[in-house]
């Protein structure tokens, strides 16, 4: 610590700091452009020239480093003509166009310059004007408000990780922009928007719509991964009208992914439903809310009274309540079935028994940076869960080593210092590999017998080699389980094996599942193996897959999903909820196959108009009140379910308020970091020969992204097509092809065909969750790829 | 004509058959010294100790102590170090480093390496201007007879030594030759100065520690060993130590380099240079390089060319470009010609120099458009005095300080044009 006096005051701060942070820590405003404090230092502004001690010329307080005795002044007439000259300066070229700019009412150089611009400019010639760029759906350019403090390029270098804007020409001529005609691509590309301190980078979707002042401001949490990042909503007139992060050290810092930042606009979609509908003879209604309900009750009673509870199942989004979670399965138990998930997408369900009360990351976001390794199995970080891949890149800044064990080549913004890419999808072969070379590698290591039997004819390659050693050095390692992994048809196996390696070496192992609440989902007991507080239930109920698979299943209710993005089958699903007596939507969103497999639409709420609370990946339990209220007669799914249950005659469903609720489920949110142990069996399943890999693109994870105009419009939006090596495709006679003809189970569907070396050998890369595969069928299962035969002759 | 001893230093091979070979520059002494450390392995610090003693100052432009400049770097940092020469020559009216490189190469190769042994630095890089084409060409080949003869490269003279020389052409941006926009520049980036502190010393290429010297101030180095610190001191003034190349340029009869001892009065280099063109009156010099005040010629002829002389009449030696001006110059119209240049290469990364040059270069326009007012040379000086001292570099005061010299000295000539129209 080192003392140093401020405008006289005299403060003790860390040594090292520099004067503009110690200046902030005690409220001592210093006028700043180019500094930010999760930003690189770059001292070009100067607008924070302070006096400091007997220096004949000021300093700028961002790039000073305090020491002791140092005697700072920040409103001494040195420092105020330096600050007064330098905001001349940055005015002389500004268009001053705020009547019409969007950054109007919260400009940083609006607001200093009532501080220290002059009333009357004492420039007289003309104003430079500077050339926009069309850099993609979501950030609107207006460079000629630019002031060149390259914040918006050093959050590209250094926490994007992507190198899309710099800095071009020089002197007068200086410009930001991207490399010629390129768009930016970064998923946390909007944060671009936040630390520009002028109106040159503002929101596109947002552009025009309101004024800085008009607007309310509420806080939220974001609900598309297992992050949940800390957001404030600002809205008018009920609607909300953009996204900006709150600041959360432990989880988002000061940003947010463009996924949390722009999904918003799904909220307005044409496709939401505001009234409740029914189904009569083959024609839909609307209804009056009681008569839907007493329509939903009487079609539910029908099933369960001739076919037994057995026959109901209930299947939510893994972006619900932990409200909604727990009234969904009281409800259903209460009705006596026991057929209720959340895991949408899962494949493998075999060791659900040996979870712990809920799925943890393993590590929170602030251990994650003391990693020395991690490694990845499965996982498209960014893509997924962009707030964990930024974090995982600034722990490889300071030193960590990140290893990837993947069934698709994709691209890091950080450094991966050994990648296995599998073939054939064989995620389970790529972690085994790792496991034998430490076997091997140390007479310690006692592996089981059905690990030992499994390793027996594995051999180990260089590079599995190089990944066992880092793991075996490593003081901290994490291994994350992607959705890859976690969605594989041999989950369990490959956690087993993880879990192997993890107890073998210093390692803690995390899942990073899909969705806003999974942990929420779990300890709600929205499983259908466990009760609430992730007690064991006497009575087993059936999975997702057994569910849409067994045709058991005569009555459904679905909540908050669409079965043909949301499920893992999306044709087989489609197909069986049709077959179905009765399927009742709680939904925010119709479509028409929606409108085709249900007979009863309950319009819900999406998260961002109720009150609720999250569960994250790490354990923390996040409360969120309504951004705004309910559109049009839509509810929240709670208050719908309380007055189904009651309809239904089911008991301890009195609940008055949201309050009630959440005391009673209070006791299960107890989320102390769960201890997580998962034993080896071989797997039961075999891998088809040709697996298709089946990602979720990023912006097709959920009803309300997918309904995002502009994220619809980015380049991560568009369709990939069928992606094959081009091995492989000689090997199918497919080398000159432009269109394939795409076969699983009974389902074809002709879509463009992509080379891509990037894919291995015996796998195809065919993304889930968009309209292109909704009549697809398993994410994970046998493909066949044929040439197209044109016979319109 | 009082008798002056020229080229004792950087141009002591001119004269000779091939001045830049290697066979002439050995003739006179060349490489003596680097083998004598070589093989003797002379204590760093006797080696700064001379340079102390020789008084030398860099001739960049600063005037920094070489010697102590040396002493800041520490040999005994772990990891790799560097030596970086700034041959971007880059200042109007400057054009003493390019005939060094062109005539006597090998120096300015003797004198790095012998940096480099003392700050422990194993690579070197010359940085050199971009048109410098010739001079390019002639240091590749000095370095190549260096290298052949066991003089740099790996294990020096058969000793555990080494030294690797790079030459780096720039490509004709004057910003790179500030010296923290010459280290972007040589890493591949856009040459922008760096904030300072941290200076290069501890942070400089590649964020290793890093010693930057004009080229002149690399060149004078062996022959200060050579001959001792004491005898160069002696050629020149008190705290003013050595020779010093003048690159005497403008409205003379001989312009051209002329390396003189410091302290000769500016009388008589006036007089080496042929005096002024057309028997003329002389009307104003610029002593050292466009970035520094402009002084009155009669001013001038009082002065002698040292650091100290200039200083105290309000301008600086600088790199040593004297522009000399006769009686019919037009001085608004080369304050113009001077505020586009520093308009035109202000790297734009801070606002006062970005905005300010701009600024200043359109005002001065105005006037000699027959557009200005008198209130634009208050303007002028005003927006000069904001730009002064609050930029992340020097070139900010370059642009600066001109204007406010030539309004001082002048404005009767800038209120001619105002109110002449
Ligand atoms: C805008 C600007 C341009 C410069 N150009 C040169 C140059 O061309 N050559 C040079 O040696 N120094 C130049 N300098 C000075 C260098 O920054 C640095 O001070 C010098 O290379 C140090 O060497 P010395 O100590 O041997 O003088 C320039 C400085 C500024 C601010
Ligand atoms: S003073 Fe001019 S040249 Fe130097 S860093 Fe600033 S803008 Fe660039
Ligand atoms: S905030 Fe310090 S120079 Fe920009």
């Amino acid at each position: 610590m080192v003392e140093i006096e401020i405008n006289g005051k005299k403060i003790e701060a860390a040594q090292g700091s520099m004067i503009i942070e110690v200046a902030d820590q005690h409220d001592v405003r210093i006028p700043r452009f180019c500094y930010h404090k999760k930003l690189s230092v770059a001292a070009n502004c100067r607008m924070c020239l302070v006096e400091v001690g007997d220096v004949r010329k000021p300093l700028p307080a961002c790039a000073t480093p305090i020491t002791q005795g140092m005697k700072v002044f920040t409103r001494s007439k040195l420092a105020l003509d330096a600050q007064r000259a330098v905001m001349e300066f940055l005015l002389i070229n500004h268009p001053l166009d705020c009547p019409v700019c969007d950054q109007g009412g919260e400009c940083e150089l609006q607001d200093l310059a009532m501080g220290y611009g002059r009333d009357v400019s004492r420039f007289n010639l003309g104003k430079r004007a500077v050339s926009d760029h069309d850099v993609g759906p979501l950030i609107e350019t207006e460079m000629t408000r630019c002031i060149h403090c390259t914040r918006c390029v050093r959050f590209g270098k250094e926490i994007a990780g992507l190198h899309e804007l710099g800095v071009m020409n020089r002197g007068e001529h200086l410009e930001i922009s991207t490399l010629v005609g390129r768009a930016i691509t970064s998923e946390l590309s909007g944060n671009m928007i936040d630390v520009c301190p002028v109106g040159a980078l503002t929101s596109k979707p947002y552009r025009f719509s309101a004024r800085a002042w008009e607007l309310t401001q509420r806080p939220g949490i974001a609900a598309h991964d297992g992050v949940g990042s800390y957001i404030y909503a600002h809205t008018i007139h009920n609607e909300v009208k953009r996204i900006v992060p709150r600041e959360c050290e432990a989880l988002n810092e000061t940003w947010v992914s463009d996924r949390d930042r722009f999904s918003y606009e799904g909220l307005y979609h044409k496709d939401r439903v505001l009234t409740p509908k029914i189904k009569r003879n083959g024609h839909w209604e609307e209804v009056n809310w009681s008569d839907a309900l007493a329509f939903a009750a009487e079609r539910l009673r029908a099933v369960s009274d001739t076919q037994g509870a057995d026959a109901l199942g209930a299947l939510a989004s893994p972006n619900s309540s932990c409200e909604e979670f727990y009234l969904f399965q009281k409800l259903m138990r209460g009705l006596g079935s026991a057929h209720i998930d959340h895991r949408l997408r899962q494949h493998d369900f075999s060791d659900e028994n040996q979870f712990a009360a809920y799925p943890h990351s393993g590590v929170t976001l602030t251990e994650l940076a003391k990693a020395d390794v991690i490694l990845l199995l499965g996982s498209i970080v960014r893509k997924e869960q962009p707030i964990v891949a930024h974090r995982i890149r600034m722990a490889s800044l300071t030193g960590a080593t990140v290893l990837v064990v993947n069934p698709l080549d994709d691209t890091f913004q950080f450094n991966v210092a050994s990648k296995q890419i599998v073939p054939g999808g064989d995620l389970l072969l790529g972690i085994a590999k790792i496991a034998k070379a430490l076997v091997a590698g140390s007479e310690k290591i006692k592996p089981s017998a059905a690990i030992a039997e499994f390793l027996k004819d594995i051999t180990v390659d260089d590079t599995a080699q190089q990944q066992a050693n880092y793991l075996k050095d490593a003081k901290q390692a994490v291994i994350f389980l992607g959705a890859l992994a976690l969605n594989h048809p041999q989950a369990a196996a490959i956690r087993g094996m993880a879990d192997f390696i993890a107890q073998h070496t210093q390692t803690t192992l995390g899942l990073l599942c899909e969705g806003a609440n999974s942990a929420g989902a779990y300890l709600m007991g929205a499983v259908p193996h466990r009760l609430p507080g992730g007690q064991n239930s006497t009575k087993q109920g059936e999975s997702t897959q057994a569910m849409v698979l067994s045709e058991k299943i005569n009555a459904m209710i679905l909540l908050g999903l669409e079965a043909e993005y949301d499920l893992a089958y999306a044709h087989r699903a489609q197909k069986a909820l049709k077959n179905m007596q009765t399927v009742i939507a709680l939904t925010a969103y119709q479509t028409p196959h929606l409108l085709n497999y249900a007979e009863v639409i309950l319009p819900i709420t999406p998260s961002a108009e109720m009150a609720g609370t999250f569960v994250n990946m790490q354990g923390d339990t996040l409360a969120f009140s309504a951004l705004t209220s309910p559109q049009g007669q839509s509810r929240p799914a709670w208050k719908i379910l309380r007055v189904l249950a009651n309809l239904l005659a089911i008991e301890g469903f009195d609940y008055q308020t949201l309050e009630d609720v959440q005391q009673e489920i209070a006791p299960h949110l107890t989320t102390a970091k769960p201890t997580q142990r998962w034993s080896f069996a071989a797997p039961q399943l075999e891998l088809a020969e040709r697996l298709r890999i089946a990602p979720v693109p990023i912006y097709a994870q959920d009803p309300l992204v997918r309904r995002a105009t502009a994220l619809q419009h980015t380049p991560d939006a568009a369709f990939g097509g069928v992606r094959i090596n081009s091995a492989e495709a000689q090997a199918l006679g497919l080398a000159q092809a432009l269109e394939v003809l795409v076969r699983q189970q009974e389902c074809e569907v002709r879509l463009p065909l992509v080379i891509d070396e990037h894919i291995p050998n015996g796998a195809v890369y065919l993304a889930s969750g968009i309209p292109e595969t909704r009549d697809l069928d398993g994410a994970y299962e046998a493909i066949y790829l044929e040439q197209v035969v044109d016979n319109h002759a | 004509m009082s008798t002056i001893s020229l080229n004792e230093v950087c141009m002591r091979t001119l004269g000779l058959e091939n001045p830049w070979s290697m066979a002439s520059y050995e003739k006179i002494g060349g490489y003596k010294i680097w083998r004598k450390i070589v093989t003797e392995k002379t204590p760093p610090e006797q080696i700064i100790e001379q340079l102390k003693l020789a008084n030398l100052r860099g001739r960049g432009g600063a005037g920094f102590p070489t010697g102590l400049k040396w002493s800041f770097m520490s040999r005994n940092t772990p990891g790799q170090k560097y030596v970086v020469c700034n041959s971007d020559e880059g200042e109007p009216g400057t054009f003493k480093d390019r005939d060094i490189l062109r005539f006597n190469p090998h120096q300015v190769i003797e004198g790095m390496a012998i940096a480099g042994y003392v700050m422990g630095a194993t690579i070197g890089y010359n940085y050199l201007r971009g048109e410098f084409i010739e001079p390019f060409e002639r240091c590749e080949q000095a370095l190549n007879e260096a290298r052949a003869a066991g003089l740099i490269g790996k294990n020096i003279l058969g000793t555990d030594l080494n030294f690797e020389l790079h030459h780096f052409l720039g490509a004709g941006a004057y910003i790179c030759g500030e010296e923290t926009a010459l280290l972007e520049s040589l890493e591949g980036k856009k040459g922008f100065p760096r904030f300072k502190p941290p200076f290069p010393a501890n942070y400089g290429l590649y964020g290793r520690p890093t010693n930057i010297n004009n080229t002149e101030s690399y060149a004078s180095v062996p022959v200060i060993l050579q001959k001792g610190g004491q005898w160069f001191l002696d050629l020149g003034v008190p705290n003013n130590g050595g020779t010093k190349i003048f690159c005497i340029s403008g409205h003379v009869n001989k312009p051209g380099n002329y390396e003189i001892p410091l302290g000769t009065p500016f009388k008589t280099l006036l007089e080496m240079a042929g005096g002024v063109r057309g028997g003329k009156q002389l009307k104003a010099v610029i002593p050292g390089g466009s970035s520094v005040p402009i002084l009155p010629g009669a001013t001038m002829m009082q002065l002698n060319m040292d650091y100290d002389s200039i200083s105290k009449a309000g301008s600086m030696l600088g790199s040593g470009g004297v522009i000399c001006m006769d009686e019919n110059t037009d001085m608004v119209k080369v304050l113009e010609r001077i505020a586009y240049f520093y308009y035109e290469e202000s790297c734009g990364q801070c606002t006062p120099c970005r905005e300010g040059t701009g600024w200043l270069m359109r005002t001065i326009k105005r006037i000699v458009s027959g557009k200005g007012q008198m209130r634009d040379l208050e303007l002028l000086i005003s927006v000069s005095d904001n730009i002064m001292g609050r930029t992340i570099c020097a070139l900010g005061d370059a642009a600066a300080m001109p204007v406010l010299s030539f309004i001082k000295h002048f404005r009767s000539e800038f209120e001619a044009y105002i109110q002449n129209g």
